[in-house]
């Protein structure tokens, strides 16, 4: 096969995006662990390595401009480094929100959660599977894996409502909750901000794929 | 550059009678990798090329000044041996070249010039070895009596690289060597020397610019004899330095 070399960056490119999400979806776990137990140590590992994320978007980012100027990539070699760098600024935000569950257990402190978390994790749980499943449809270029993951959105923003109705129903019974139950909406807020992202990716597997920019999920929030 | 270059031109103005073909030209060429020189038509850039050769030698009326360094030497010295200059810096035109004789005789005849091998065996054995290294040996071993003006003009050209490297050479230089190639045959060629950058210095001379984006390490552009910008490709092509630079390959002129 000719230029060998320059399918074997889109490769590496590849490699680079896939452990890039692994970083984010570690992130998105361990601050959702550190919420459930209060630790802020770990709150505060999660917040330094954000710099980590946002220096490995950086380095793709210059990889991609890199190669659009010294390869000259068409078709849907150009419509997968565009791809990636729209891939890249959506794991970026999704370790921003992480950073933000951090500060969440931060600003928290050491007083007892309003309640046991049960939703919150299960929405983290379905957020970190859709991440790692939308990874996957683009390695795979699956288009259709890429639609279905979207619609799996749907069940989080359930999720997000069901949280939200429990805590604003805490705080109406009991005022004094309303801060740390705020904290809360706030970290479930997040999750299901990265959830959206995660369509956004999809979307742009669907570009990768057809060629052509569509919306593939309406959230409801 | 961490190492010495393997070619280094200090202050180098070269004349075609009264013309100053290159001025000031100062460039440091490291070694196994590929330096593309690129510019608009008339800069400079083949003139630059034959000097690392001296071949220029042959233009008459032809004056130098300044140096050429290559391993510590300065070729422009009058006391240079071009004999052995050449066959250390080997070069490949924009047209193939190959004789009008069977591809055996084309290889084997910078062998005999030189006087580097006398026996078949060892003869046979190089020939093998250099077209092995520019991937011809498959297609071509059954078929080493055939007129060497019959191949493609890919292989042709193929084959004029495994003549220069047939003299075990150090640098290759390489004038526009894809420009009457079809898109395909260009792309192999520049896998080739990407596979020949691991044991050769290379000095390609190019007016595509998307060629020497994609297939160089180096990139110097040249306007008007003089040696504008030099640095890495990604750089050059990325965040040049110079605004004549930035113009010349966003098109803006040229």
């Amino acid at each position: 096969m000719t230029r060998e070399s320059f399918h074997k960056y889109i490769k590496d490119l590849e490699k680079d995006v896939m452990d890039m999400g692994g970083m984010v979806t570690t992130a998105i776990s361990r601050s959702i662990e550190s919420l459930k137990s209060l630790d802020a140590d770990a709150a505060n590992r999660i917040i330094s390595d954000d710099a980590l994320i946002n220096k490995k978007r950086w380095d793709i980012e210059e990889k991609c401009i890199n190669l659009i100027a010294t390869q000259q990539p068409v078709a849907s070699d150009l419509r997968e480094i565009i791809a990636v760098l729209s891939i890249v600024t959506e794991l970026e935000r999704m370790g921003d929100y992480a950073e933000g569950i951090g500060k969440i257990v931060l600003m928290h402190g050491r007083e007892p959660l309003v309640k046991p978390l049960i939703d919150i994790p299960q929405m983290a749980e379905k957020t970190v599977a859709m991440l790692k499943k939308s990874l996957d449809a683009f390695l795979k270029r699956d288009e259709q894996a890429a639609r279905t993951i979207c619609s799996e959105d749907d069940e989080v923003d359930l999720l997000y409502e069901q949280v939200y109705r429990e805590l604003l129903t805490c705080m109406i019974e009991n005022p004094a909750t309303i801060t740390r139950a705020t904290y809360l909406i706030w970290a479930a807020h997040n999750l299901e901000r990265i959830a959206d992202r995660v369509t956004n990716i999809c979307e742009r597997i669907v570009f990768l794929v057809t060629g052509t920019i569509t919306e593939v999920n309406v959230s409801r929030y | 550059m961490e190492h010495s270059p393997k070619i280094e031109a200090v202050n180098l103005n070269l004349y075609y009678g009264d013309f100053l073909a290159l001025e000031k030209v100062n460039i440091k060429v490291p070694g196994q990798n590929i330096t593309a020189i690129i510019g608009p038509s008339g800069c400079g850039k083949s003139t630059l090329l034959r000097c690392f050769n001296r071949m220029n030698d042959l233009v008459e009326r032809t004056r130098a000044e300044g140096k050429i360094i290559i391993d510590g030497s300065n070729i422009l010295e009058l006391d240079t041996d071009l004999i052995s200059l050449r066959k250390k810096v080997g070069m490949v035109f924009q047209r193939p070249n190959v004789f009008d004789l069977s591809i055996y005789n084309n290889l084997k005849f910078g062998l005999r010039i030189h006087r580097m091998i006398n026996g078949k065996d060892e003869i046979m054995q190089t020939i093998k070895v250099s077209l092995e290294h520019v991937g011809l040996w498959q297609d071509l071993k059954d078929k080493l009596k055939k007129n060497a003006r019959t191949l493609t003009l890919e292989q042709q050209q193929r084959l004029c690289i495994a003549r220069v490297i047939m003299l075990k050479p150090e640098i290759i230089l390489l004038d526009e060597p894809c420009s009457v190639l079809d898109p395909i045959s260009t792309l192999k060629i520049e896998d080739l020397l990407r596979v020949l950058k691991q044991e050769y210095t290379i000095v390609i001379v190019t007016h595509n610019m998307q060629q020497a984006a994609r297939a160089s390490d180096y990139t110097g552009f040249m306007y008007l004899g003089r040696l504008i910008e030099f640095g890495q490709t990604e750089q050059v092509f990325t965040k040049p330095k110079e605004n004549l630079t930035e113009n010349y390959i966003s098109g803006r002129f040229g």
